[in-house]
């Protein structure tokens, strides 16, 4: 963002709504929207599209988490908190930057190679991440058609490991289970009755008239762990389910640091939703997919879709100002960082986008309360997220290139609150050379020390670290096995809700689950809000009818 | 096709594209067969009928012609030109499957034109077989996946190739480990582990390789217990364990080293003293052997049994099958032996020592089989007064000595220690260990009772292990017969099955249903009564039995029963007979004097007889008997007429018959009958 080119004014500058970001929630928003016929501008201040959830080359990367990282010397004061707007009827308040970002430590153990590759990388902020293929973000891309614009692949296997180093196969399909070798044959006997009775229970709803054994009322309320030891499965298996297809965070045999205690029905419907997804596609492998050139295709999709239907773009733009009715104090529009004032009726806007507290105290309370979601607040809830991206020669399990691997909670040590989730991507989802892969780790956690350790205790489980020359001949038969580290970033993600706030509206952050059915939905939740209860992507659906048989495998996964 | 939906109707446009299609396919066909009959191989020619193929992969003809015109190029082509020609007809398959996966023409084409040599592409073979085998899974799933035609070609293909049976195992395991509800997998892995163990071949003795299956397809029916493909594997892999050496087992009357008393006419009727197990109503002079093997067989002759004795003019014995005479093949041969002597005589028997005796699989008896007995001869007093037999009461328990004569009447000749026995025990062993483990499934428990009954008919010789497992079978089928009421049927039959063998397993246990009968000079009777017996099984430990009470059962038919030649007195009254072609099998037993088939549901009205379908009758329309035969009595009359001997008759309580009609009919099929439902016949 140094030297800009002047742009040339917008026109029109007058539109139903303006959108700041081009993340998930706000580009599935301004898709929406213009597709039901009305006027949109979309911004983003970045030159790329995706805002937290791009994939970018290891150096934008780099200066991506610099540059939105909580930095020592906060930006210099910005010039006089109100203007007068051009127009004397408008006031204009200044708008701040957030950073989502802290604790950044990137470091590079091979700079040559890297560089010499860089801009073959395609890696995720958002990471790790990936799409069920029953997802709602894949029936919104249906819907909308963004479908066209991205292609999947398969995420081959996923595992579940320990501090032990050994990655066992999560067995969570028929085969899986009929090939699985860590399962004692009652144990298989037992989890493929339990996935059925899971089955039946999910056909039920369908289709009343089957008299299939139903989950009681009673048990459906009681607590997800409590069940699963009624339906006496083991330790183990019960782990697997928990944290690797149900993919819940924090330990549920533990009541003091548990924050979410899953009932039955909604680990139910966790469990539901990833075995629609095994099914769903027939040239999916499982059920877990995952876009090619990275998960900052997702987004661009809807952009293009957007701009398909009318929408227009702008990147390298950041708004400096919201511009404000000095009586009514009601929200009118934005003043670019180009100077030009743009209005709308409604405006959504990027988490990172806050006002400055200094320039509340000037403002009437009605100015107030129309800003009331850009206003910071002091964080009630302290749950962050610590990501970990890593480049690695070679593979963490030879002969399988994309790979799930889960660390259930105190599977690594005695103090692991939450699960950690590992994300492996090779070559073949385009985000790296050959002979390297990607890895994405993540763990929820209270502060940012407990999340940086725990994500290098589960590197360190998977991954060597080059060590000087001298001490290289130490321990060499054990290590060898292991991929060799390249580069490392490490940080820790807010999270930030989404909140309407009537005219003008402020999105979610990246959340900390490993799909996007919670982002998604809560995207659509707020724009049902914002625009009022109008359907997304209504007049798709008729459109859609017709093509829908041959459309079913629209979402394209190729097969090698 | 199972389980697919069935298309709406057509649309008329559609309508409209099918007729232009069948349009376009008629004015294909007149070209075709015009060029066929012209004999005209040119390209254009071949062209058309490719085309023609395409549409329609089922037109034989064209097939046909595209042989003939490939014969007809070949022969004057370029050598350089050979591989083209072919591979042409390879693509012409390709095309005309993608239209129809299961067209036979194609696949044969396909073929006939490797059968050619046109070897280049065999290893492309195997790729496209696994891009269909592949295919099948992704689209079409169990429909296609299971396709006969791609594992039929697949053989043909490896063996064209000669591709290792070890490489199409792998290729079954793989095929299973993505899908094991795979019928068609695990069935080729069938024939390629018993190709290969017949081979001998590396690491695949019968030992390990039935070990290291059965592992394999715990995994399949422990993950799901409802899955039939790994079943049916499972029951082949537990043949696999109980087939020692094929081989016959035979048992015989007299058995061997028992003594036969002859008594003559009418020693059913007096107070004769010491009547045993092994005495013998002889009213002709002559006494019949019976030979029982465990599996149907022919070649039984005066030539390969060997007679042995002082008893003369026995050379050419004839050797009969049961039930049908002019059939060659069955369990039951019997001869009758004319006894002549007034002294006892040793009789010694042998058969086996030549190769004749053979069964439909083509087993012999592995030796050859010897038994020995005596016969002593007892003349009795003329007829004294005819007493009717009745089944409540008139029954003693036997005595200690009787209980010691059992065992030589029960013996059947044993198969004496195989080699590889031990590890066949071991693995049943093991199986029934690992059943155990499964509660609660209707295919786990009936899996452990076909192990249970195979440890202890098959595999055990062991007399401290036989008999242990019994009653926990019975539970077993009881369970299951709760569990699975669909079944219910096979289930008690099943059950009756093991609870029969569980009877005859020692004379112990035998013993307690024996008695003695007294109105009929204390003749020994068996009482399987009130047991809801459904089928009657183990009958070659009773070849012995002259009197059988079965009543009180579940029985439907009488089949089984026409082993037991020495049968003079049988009760099948309230058992659940429906008809009298149920009680076909008993026109063979010639000895039959006592019948009572009394409370049983036969000739109810609205029954579809489905035995008649079964059985091969002929029907005479006029009468043998001096007139025509009522046609609701002609089931009847098939059965009756056989039993020459029969003096006591109950059928009350039955759904047709009763009445003067009956009766009359009756005492004209059978004129030595003198009891009818208790009543005597007037003479």
């Amino acid at each position: 963002m140094i030297d800009l080119p002047p742009y040339p004014p917008l026109d029109p500058s007058n539109y139903y709504l303006i959108v700041v970001g081009t993340g998930v929630s706000e580009s599935v928003s301004a898709a929406a929207a213009s597709s039901s016929g009305s006027s949109v501008l979309h911004l983003d201040p970045n030159p790329f599209y995706g805002s937290h959830f791009a994939s970018l080359s290891l150096p934008d990367l780099t200066s991506f988490l610099h540059s939105n990282s909580v930095s020592p010397h906060p930006p210099p004061p910005s010039s006089p908190p109100i203007l007068p707007s051009n127009s004397h009827e408008l006031i204009s308040v200044d708008l701040v930057h957030r950073s989502l970002y802290s604790s950044v430590e990137i470091s590079s153990f091979d700079s040559e190679i890297l560089e010499e590759h860089s801009r073959r990388f395609n890696v995720d902020l958002c990471g790790p991440r990936v799409v069920f293929c029953a997802d709602e973000s894949i029936n919104l891309m249906l819907k909308s058609g963004a479908n066209n614009y991205v292609e999947f692949k398969s995420i081959d296997a996923s595992f579940v490991g320990d501090s032990s180093g050994e990655l066992r196969n999560v067995p969570d399909s028929r085969a899986a289970i009929f090939k699985s070798k860590s399962l004692t044959l009652l144990e298989k006997n037992l989890l493929m009755k339990f996935f059925k009775l899971v089955q039946s229970q999910l056909a039920e709803s369908d289709d009343t008239t089957t008299t299939t054994v139903k989950i009681s009322e009673e048990d459906m309320e009681s607590p997800f762990v409590d069940f699963l030891a009624k339906m006496r499965l083991p330790p183990n298996i019960k782990s697997i389910i928990l944290y690797a297809i149900a993919m819940l965070d924090y330990d549920q045999d533990n009541m003091e640091t548990c924050r979410h205690l899953l009932k039955t029905k909604e680990g139910i419907d966790r469990l539901a939703l990833y075995i629609k997804s095994m099914g769903r596609f027939s040239n999916a492998l499982g059920a877990l997919i995952y876009p090619i050139y990275g998960q900052g295709e997702l987004p661009q999709a809807f952009c293009r879709r957007a701009a398909v239907k009318g929408c227009i773009y702008v990147l390298r733009m950041p708004i400096t100002a919201l511009l404000l009715d000095k009586e009514t104090g009601d929200y009118k529009g934005v003043r670019l960082a180009s100077g030009q004032e743009i209005f709308s009726q409604k405006l959504i806007l990027d988490p990172c986008i806050n006002v400055g507290l200094e320039s509340l105290s000037s403002l009437t309370d009605q100015q107030n309360e129309t800003l009331r979601v850009l206003v910071p607040k002091a964080m009630i809830n302290k749950e962050k997220i610590a990501r970990g991206i890593c480049v690695i020669r070679g593979s963490v399990k030879s002969d399988i290139s994309n790979a799930l691997i889960v660390y259930p909670p105190k599977s690594l040590f005695p103090e692991q609150l939450t699960a950690i989730r590992v994300l492996q991507l090779g070559s073949g989802v385009a985000v790296c050379p050959a002979d390297m892969h990607v890895l994405y780790f993540s763990i929820l956690c209270e502060n940012d020390d407990q999340g940086i350790k725990a994500l290098l205790s589960a590197m360190s489980n998977l991954i060597r670290l080059p060590v000087p020359e001298s001490d290289s001949s130490v321990e060499n038969d054990t290590c060898e096995a292991k991929p060799l580290l390249l580069w490392r970033a490490l940080y820790v993600q807010e999270l930030v809700k989404g909140e309407f706030g009537g005219t003008i509206s402020s999105m979610p952050s990246a959340d900390g689950s490993l799909n996007y059915k919670e982002t998604v939905e809560s995207a659509v939740k707020l724009y049902e809000q914002i625009m009022g209860s109008e359907e997304l992507f209504k007049e798709e659906e008729t459109s859609l009818e017709n093509t829908t048989e041959e459309n079913e495998g629209g979402v394209e996964i190729e097969e090698n | 096709m199972h389980g697919r939906k069935r298309n709406a109707a057509l649309k008329p446009e559609e309508e409209a594209a099918s007729a232009s299609e069948a349009l376009e396919l008629r004015s294909l066909q007149s070209q075709f067969m015009s060029n066929h009959h012209q004999k005209i191989y040119t390209k254009e020619a071949i062209q058309l009928s490719a085309k023609l193929l395409e549409i329609n992969p089922e037109a034989y003809t064209a097939w046909n012609y595209r042989k003939l015109a490939v014969e007809y190029n070949l022969d004057s082509a370029d050598p350089s030109l050979v591989n083209s020609i072919l591979h042409k007809e390879l693509e012409v398959v390709e095309n005309a499957l993608k239209r129809n996966l299961k067209s036979y023409g194609a696949w044969y084409h396909r073929k006939w034109v490797l059968s050619k040599g046109h070897c280049s592409s065999l290893d492309k073979e195997l790729q496209l077989l696994n891009k269909y085998q592949k295919l099948d899974d992704d689209i079409k799933k169990n429909l296609v996946l299971r396709n006969f035609h791609l594992w039929n070609y697949r053989r043909f293909v490896v063996e064209l190739t000669k591709t290792s049976e070890q490489d199409e195992l792998q290729h079954t395991t793989d095929m299973i480990n993505d899908n094991f509800s795979n019928y068609s997998a695990w069935h080729n892995r069938s024939v390629l582990l018993s190709s290969l163990i017949a081979k001998k071949a590396d690491g695949f003795t019968p030992k390990e390789t039935i070990r290291r299956e059965f592992d394999y397809v715990h995994n399949a029916i422990f993950t799901e217990e409802d899955d039939q493909s790994g079943w049916f594997y499972y029951l082949w892999l537990i043949d696999q364990t109980v087939k020692m050496e094929t081989s016959l087992r035979a048992s015989s009357w007299p058995s061997d080293g028992s003594t036969i008393i002859l008594s003559g006419p009418g020693c059913f009727n007096g107070s004769y003293s010491s009547s045993k197990f092994t005495t013998y109503c002889s009213e002709s002079g002559s006494f019949p052997l019976i030979l029982y093997f465990d599996q149907a067989v022919s070649g039984v002759s005066s030539s390969t049994v060997t007679i042995d004795s002082e008893l003369k003019s026995n050379e050419d014995l004839v050797w009969e099958p049961v039930p049908e005479k002019n059939s060659q093949v069955s369990c039951v041969w019997v001869a009758r032996l004319k006894f002549d002597s007034t002294e006892p005589v040793k009789v010694k028997v042998s058969l086996g020592k030549s190769r004749e005796i053979v069964s439909s699989t083509g087993c012999n008896l592995s030796t050859p089989y010897e038994f020995v007995f005596t016969v002593h001869i007892y003349d009795t007093v003329g007829e004294s007064q005819e007493g009717t037999v009745s089944w409540t009461d008139g029954f003693d328990y036997l005595d200690a000595q009787s209980s010691k004569d059992l065992n030589s009447l029960m013996a059947l000749n044993q198969l004496k220690a195989d080699t590889g026995f031990e590890w066949r025990k071991q693995a049943i062993k093991i199986e029934i260990e690992q059943f155990r483990k499964l509660p609660d499934s209707k295919f786990g428990k009936l899996i452990l009772a076909k192990l249970l009954m195979a440890e202890e008919t098959t595999i055990s010789d062991d007399d401290a292990v036989k008999g242990v497992h019994y009653k926990e079978i019975l539970q077993l089928y009881n369970d299951l017969m709760a569990l699975d009421s669909w079944h219910d049927q096979y289930y008690k039959d099943e059950y009756s099955v093991a609870l029969l063998h569980k009877v005859t397993s020692s004379t112990e246990f035998l013993s307690r249903h024996l008695f003695r009968y007294r109105n009929m000079n204390n003749i020994v009777c068996l009482r399987l009564n009130n047991l809801t017996l459904s089928r009657i099984a183990s009958v070659e430990k009773l070849l012995f039995v002259q009197m059988l009470d079965l009543s009180h059962n579940k029985l439907h038919s009488a089949e089984g029963l026409e082993a037991l030649q020495l049968l003079c007195c049988l009760n099948l009254s309230n058992n659940r007979i429906k008809s009298f072609s149920a009680l076909h099998s008993l026109r063979h037993l010639k000895q039959l004097r006592v019948l009572d088939v009394s409370h049983n549901h036969i000739g109810g009205k609205n029954l579809v007889d489905t035995t008649r379908y079964l059985c091969s009758l002929s029907f005479p329309n006029s009468g043998e008997i001096g007139r025509e035969v009522p046609s609701k009595y002609r089931d009847a009359y098939l059965v009756l007429r056989d039993l020459m001997k029969l003096k006591q008759l109950d059928i009350r309580g039955n759904d047709l018959i009763s009445g003067e009609e009956f009766s009359s009919f009756v005492s004209q099929v059978v004129p030595t009958l003198v009891w009818l439902d208790g009543h005597k016949l007037a003479s």
